[in-house]
């Protein structure tokens, strides 16, 4: 299925309002049946660009590909893919049922055969004994299913979700992405995932599009975005980084450039830390120790002036607890160092 | 908010005393229908029920009843339809001078009915050389009964923001579909708010009135004037106002019940 076409290809995809460019020059191509998230704070464009692909709004420059057709000038109601809205946009005048019906009837599609399948639709998210409730009678997690259902009935190419579970509390939120996940391989259509949750874009997604000031800062799968972020501005929204200017990298990495390390990468020891090939120690004072139940955070203030964050396993080898004030060495793998690059990359070396 | 003993009582006499003067002079008048003096004497001297018989019985002040819901029936659907339209435009779509004409469309409620009167009075015979008539007065008083519409509309349309009209145009509806099955539903009590205050100001409006009516277009306000100082004529009139007054209440009430839920009450 490589020569297949991509679901959704941006070329150049550009929008500005007044004097802001919000989407800058995007160029993308989402393959069919993928999981696609667009990761990035409010104000990134990550939610722009879905709107665009949706047709609410018209791009200053640039196109937008479904399938191969150029559906840059078409009004939504002329294109094949299907929203579920953030605020779930559930019509509160009509039943579940009719709801869900909805994208059926203004098809022309007769009342019996329309109903039965918004109850099967309604069926497949669980909730076919809501169907003659008012969408004002549900808790949200049962809305958000309805919008779900709504935007399927119609059998769209491409299923755009604008941070659908952000308005759930976190319990049912994890529920929901399983579903969601679920939902997706079942209907085998393409999902594009708006979020600024960066735990839910990994869990979720193939592959994830890192957005930020309307550009594409990072494009890679959930586990290259971890391992391998290219910028600062990457490796500190996705996860937690300990980032290492360049002075701090000359001083303690004995390299220039900026350096990122994960938490989870680096140990805390007493005495003179970890012997070892590629190993770096370096000595510092116990700030801060957060038990997190699983894990422990550990807040060193390292002596070459870098405060780290270092993150251990509540298991079973955990012998000692460290305590405020405490005289430690902070140990972690060459290997797991990673050079950021990108626009915000060192600056060059002084002679 | 706690307040003092003192500073309660004064608060409560000032109260009363308001409506007092309000709501006493609309009591004479209810009084004086049942009253057997002709002149509005007070106190009454006997009771009697011939008022109200004879002006129900009264021809003019019948037709005038009837002229007056006529304008009202049109002035209120000139300005349902219109008002519909200029909210959409304004609350939907952005364009060169939006503000300016938000501006000028609420300006008319805000105009002495006298400019408005002597502005349009000038403008139909001496502009346009039409003769005044029923007609006149239905466009006159259409042009500030769109405005208890427009606020209405425009409030609910805001409140409502866009995100069900996308859904609409998202699940595949046309312009035209979207609006008959999801906006104009949630407009519907916004509209019958707005409706009710535009037929009730139409309904009791005279000063506008009196400068566009043709001769022999005489609505009920314009008839309790002239009969106002006609000695027989004077108790019939209270009866009249106390009808008008009834008949007044009943959509001011159901549109100010109707409205509660926007966060903008029609003037």
């Amino acid at each position: 299925m490589t020569d297949q076409q991509p679901a959704i290809r941006l070329s150049g995809l550009t929008k500005e309002f007044g004097a802001v460019t919000a989407v800058d020059h995007v160029d993308l191509e989402i393959a069919a049946g993928e999981f696609f998230s667009m990761l990035g704070p409010s104000g990134s464009g990550k939610t722009t660009v879905l709107r665009l692909i949706a047709g609410f709004e018209q791009p200053t420059g640039g196109t937008i590909e479904l399938f191969g057709d150029d559906v840059t000038k078409r009004a939504p109601f002329d294109r094949d893919v299907n929203t579920v809205f953030q605020d779930y946009a559930l019509f509160p005048h009509m039943s579940v049922l009719d709801n869900v019906a909805y994208g059926l009837r203004v098809r022309g599609i007769g009342k019996s055969e329309r109903n039965e399948r918004a109850r099967k639709a309604l069926a497949a998210v669980r909730l076919e004994q809501m169907a003659d409730r008012k969408p004002s009678q549900l808790s949200g997690g049962q809305r958000q299913r309805i919008a779900l259902a709504r935007a399927t009935v119609v059998e769209p190419k491409v299923l755009l979700l604008d941070e659908p579970l952000g308005a759930l509390d976190l319990k049912l939120r994890e529920q929901m992405q399983v579903e969601l996940k679920e939902i997706q391989r079942d209907l085998g259509i393409t999902f594009i995932f708006v979020t600024h949750d960066q735990e839910e874009a990994l869990t979720l997604s193939d592959r994830v599009a890192v957005f930020n000031n309307g550009r594409i800062e990072q494009l890679g799968t959930p586990a290259e975005l971890y391992e391998r972020p290219v910028s600062r501005f990457v490796a500190d929204f996705v996860g937690t980084s300990n980032l290492f200017d360049d002075d701090r990298s000359r001083a303690i990495l004995g390299r220039g450039g900026q350096h990122s390390v994960r938490p989870e990468k680096m140990t805390v020891g007493a005495g003179a830390g970890e012997a070892g090939e590629g190993v770096i120690n370096a000595a510092g004072t116990v700030v801060e120790t957060i038990y997190l139940g699983s894990g422990i955070r550990i807040v060193v203030d390292l002596d070459a002036g870098l405060r780290v964050s270092v993150l251990e396993q509540n298991d079973r080898n955990r012998r000692h607890d460290e305590d405020r004030g405490d005289r430690v060495v902070v140990s972690w793998h060459d290997g797991d160092v990673v050079a950021l690059g990108g626009a915000d990359a060192a600056a060059p070396a002084p002679a | 908010m706690r307040l003092s003993r003192l500073s309660r009582t004064t608060l409560g006499v000032v109260t009363a005393l308001i409506l007092v003067i309000v709501y006493v002079p609309l009591f004479v008048v209810l009084v004086n229908s049942f009253s057997t003096s002709t002149s509005l004497t007070w106190p009454p001297p006997g009771f009697t029920l011939e008022w109200w018989q004879k002006a129900f019985q009264s021809a003019g002040a019948m037709e005038a009843v009837l002229t007056s819901v006529q304008i009202a029936i049109i002035a209120t659907l000139v300005s349902l339809a219109l008002g519909t339209l200029i909210s959409l435009a304004l609350q939907r779509f952005d364009f060169f001078g939006r503000d300016a004409i938000s501006l000028l469309v609420i300006l008319p409620i805000a105009l002495p009915g006298i400019i408005t009167g002597i502005a349009l009075n000038n403008f139909f015979r001496t502009i346009m050389g039409v003769p005044l008539s029923i007609w006149t007065v239905v466009i006159a008083h259409a042009t500030f009964c769109i405005v208890t519409v427009f606020n209405n509309v425009i409030a609910r349309l805001r409140r409502m923001g866009t995100s069900l009209e996308e859904a609409s145009a998202d699940l595949g509806a046309g312009v035209w579909t979207t609006f008959r099955l999801v906006t104009f539903p949630q407009l519907r009590s916004a509209l019958l708010a707005g409706g009710l205050l535009a037929f009730a100001l139409s309904f009791d409006e005279i000063i506008v009135t009196t400068f566009t009516a043709g001769s022999g277009v005489t609505t009920l306000p314009i008839f309790i004037l002239n009969n106002m100082f006609r000695p027989n004529q004077a108790p019939i009139v209270s009866v009249i106002a106390v009808v008008l007054v009834l008949v007044s209440i009943i959509p001011i009430y159901l549109a100010q019940r109707l409205s509660s839920d926007t966060e903008q009450k029609a003037p």
